[in-house]
This record gives structure tokens, sequence and C-alpha cells, in this order.
């Protein structure tokens, strides 16, 4: 009977698309034909946006323009500073004998206006493998880092954010490089922090970075700050919650991570000539 | 699906579809995204009761499989539940066409349970925590919408002479 067969057809599907991972270029396919209905529904958001760019008053942009001017001039001074930072830091780690890149190539994406599973936190992106997103790939907005490419179709990408209840980060706090793991509450305001021992150094307002283990997430971006730290006597973990430094539920503009040692494995994989952790001994 | 049948209007019934997936994500204001009805299980459910011999198990699974495709959930998730209200609504479809409209939204809003019951259920097995009260509240204003579903769609049958 027909049902029968394509329950079982759908069963095994699911299986592999949960399990193995085996089905991505059916998810693919698939993903491409769906593609216009996305787009349908994303259009008359990005048309109403750009239409709006366009009846802008001149006024209105010339004070934005100052304004942006202003802005670019205070960071180039910061930059400058950073730059020299940068080098010296690097001198530095080559002293102490583990080489590290600190830069960071990134393409700008836009977040697609459609909705998707509502008991998930995912989004869709406009970039996909055609624009060279790949699955695992990190991604940010300007303060911090959101999530990670999950599923990656030829136009368009579905990225797993940070507060997603199946998804966690490896973190460290940036005061005293204490680590942890972040994990996803289903609350886009809030993470939690696994398995911290309840004498851990760690205390309200602490910057949680990315501590680059695991390769997913390149090293130092930020990822959250502690807003609260519950002790009970006789538990043996704190339990810790951290607000999300991005704005998980309103950015619209975000940014993939193109370089770094987060790339796909590959023969393109840098070669990194004394690589400390993962990928060594490739050169 | 039968060969020998004059079939016509197959474009209405795909373009019907195309629109209940564009329903399905279609950004809406966060308090109202709990009561976002399954539009393309309404859809499928009228197609299926009227022509039961063009729309039914088969349709079901692929109008499924595109909604994961879009939503992002695992593929096969949606297609199962869907594939699963189709065959119970071709079961009932004789006995459902004689009742009155009414009477029909109280068996579609079993029938949106049962699929809801089936996404819920594979979610569980993957380890995805239980959802919210709220999530049950798309199912009766599926039902409570399924008379508006019907007589559009019947006009559109009417309209476009799908047979």
């Amino acid at each position: 009977m027909r049902l029968v067969l394509l329950a079982t057809v759908s069963i095994l599907l699911m299986t592999l698309d949960h399990r193995e991972h085996l089905v991505a270029p059916a998810r693919e396919a698939v993903s491409s034909v769906v593609y216009p209905v996305r787009f349908v529904v994303d259009a008359p958001f990005s048309i109403a946006e750009r239409v709006g760019e366009r009846i802008a008053l001149r006024h209105q942009l010339i004070e934005e323009n100052r304004a942006l001017r202003d802005r670019q001039l205070e960071y180039q001074s910061r930059l400058q500073r950073m730059e020299a930072l940068e080098q010296e830091n690097q001198r530095l780690r080559e002293l102490l004998g583990s080489s590290e890149r600190l830069e960071t190539d990134v393409a700008i994406t836009q977040l697609m206006r459609i909705e998707l599973d509502p008991h998930t936190h995912i989004v869709e992106i406009d970039r996909g493998s055609n624009a060279g997103a790949f699955v695992g790939q990190p991604v940010l907005d300007a303060r911090g880092i959101m999530g990670q490419v999950d599923k990656v179709g030829p136009r368009s990408a579905t990225v797993r954010l940070i507060s997603d209840p199946s998804h966690a980060i490896p973190v460290e706090v940036n005061r005293n490089s204490l680590r942890a793991v972040a994990l996803g509450s289903g609350d886009p305001q809030r993470l939690e922090l696994a398995n911290v021992p309840s004498n851990a150094d760690i205390e309200e307002g602490d910057l949680l970075t990315a501590s680059g283990l695991g390769g997913t997430f390149p090293r130092g971006y930020p990822v959250a700050t502690v807003t609260e730290v519950e002790v009970e006597a006789g538990e043996p973990f704190a339990r810790i919650s951290a607000e999300p430094a991005a704005a998980l539920d309103r950015s619209r503009k975000l940014m993939l991570v193109i370089s770094e040692q987060a790339q796909p494995p590959g023969p393109e994989a840098e070669a990194g000539t004394d690589a400390d952790d993962e990928d060594g001994g490739q050169s | 699906m039968t060969g020998h049948q004059p079939r016509s209007g197959g474009f209405a019934i795909l373009v019907s579809f195309l629109i209940g997936l564009m329903l399905i994500i279609l950004p809406l204001p966060g308090w109202a995204q709990d009561f976002r009805p399954e539009w393309v299980a309404l859809i499928l459910l009228y197609w299926s009761l009227a022509l039961p011999e063009r729309v039914g198990v088969g349709v079901g699974w692929l109008a499924g499989l595109f909604q994961d495709a879009l939503l992002g959930t695992l593929l096969g998730q949606h297609a199962l539940a869907f594939a699963l209200i189709a065959f119970l609504a071709l079961r009932l479809h004789q006995h459902l066409r004689l009742v009155p409209v009414w009477q029909q939204a109280i068996v579609v809003l079993g029938l949106l349970t049962v699929a809801q019951l089936v996404v819920f259920w594979v979610n569980g097995i993957i380890g995805r925590p239980a959802p919210d009260w709220q999530a049950w509240a798309a199912i009766p204003v599926g039902a409570a919408i399924w008379p508006l579903i019907f007589f559009i769609l019947r006009g559109v049958r009417r309209r476009f002479r799908v047979q």
C-alpha cells in the first residue's frame, strides 16, 4: 500500500537526515526547488526596504552620512591602535612558539524574511553553496557570534542560532580563560553554561568569548555576558545564565566567516606550519 | 493518478499548494506565530475530500516534503504526517462529503491533531524539548478557518473546472 511505502520512505529519510547527514544532496535538490517560494515571500519585504532607501529624504541621507563618517573616523583611530596591538600580540605568540592568525575575512549576508520551524531557533540567509557557504561555517553579527550554518542549499542556507536548545558552543571567560560550554536554552536572550563547578571563578558581567576549541568558531569573538550565577549549597555545579552578545532576534545583516581555521577540510585547508590543536602536520 | 479519466485544472491545485507553502513561511508578529494554521494540511485535506482520485497520499507526502524543506525540519517529518492525514481523509471522504461544513471542521480538528502529534512525536524522538501548550493553538485555529478554506477552494474548483 502506498501509505506504508511512503511512511517507510519518510522514516528512512528522517533517520538519514538526523543521524548520517547522508541526504545532503537530496536536501539541496529539494531546497533549490522550494527556493522560489522563499524568494517570493521575502521579496515584498526586501523591495519595501529598498524603496524606503530610495525615497529617503535628502537631509536624512546627509545626516546619516555625516554620522556614519564620524563613526568611521572613530573606528579608524581605534583600528590603528588595534593593528599595533595585533602585531605585538603576534610577536609575543611567535616568542611563545604558537602561531595563530587573528584576522578573519567575512562575507556579508542578509537574513531572509521568512519564518522557519517555530520550535527551533533557525534562520535563513541569502547565501548558499553557490556563494561558498558550507555546513559548520560560523555566522556573526556586528556584536558577536550568532550561530553556525546548519544546512546549505544552492542559493540559501539555514543557520542554527546559539540559542537553539540543541546547540552548544565552547567558550572561555575573557577575564581568566576559564573554559566552559554554553548551551542554547530555547530563549533568544539566554544561554546556559554547563558543568561549571560551584567554586569556579566566574561572576556576573564576565564576558564569554569563543574559545576556538572544536574548531568551528573562530577564537576571541564575543558570545555572551554572564547575567546570573546561582550557587546552591551541596550542588556540584553552579547554575549560570548568560545573555548573548549578538542580537539574535533582531539582526538583519549577518557576516559569514570565510577564513580562519574553520575552513572545510580539503586541500585548501590552511597550511599550518606548527598548528597547535587540530589538523596538525598537513604541510 | 488514474490515467483514463479526463483531468483538468491541475494548475489550480498546484497554485493553491504554492500559496499554502508561502503562508507557512510568511513572517508574522511574535504573538501570532503560535496561531498560524497549517495551511498546507488544510488545502491538502480539501483536495483529498473533493478529488480523492487525484489528490491523496502521494500528493500529501510531496507537499509535506516541500514544507520540511522550507521550514528546515527533518526531511520526511511533515511528509509522514501529511501522508497519514491524506490517507485518513480518503478513508472518511464518503461520509464527510455528506455532512455540513461545521461537522467537517470537527473531523478536520481531529486530523490536524493527528498531524501535529506525528510532528511532535518525531521531535521528541530526536530529543527536542517538548512543545509548550501554546504550540497546540494552531489546531483549533485551523479547524475554525476550515469553512473559509472550504468555500474558497470550492469556488476555485468550480471556477477552473478542476475535476
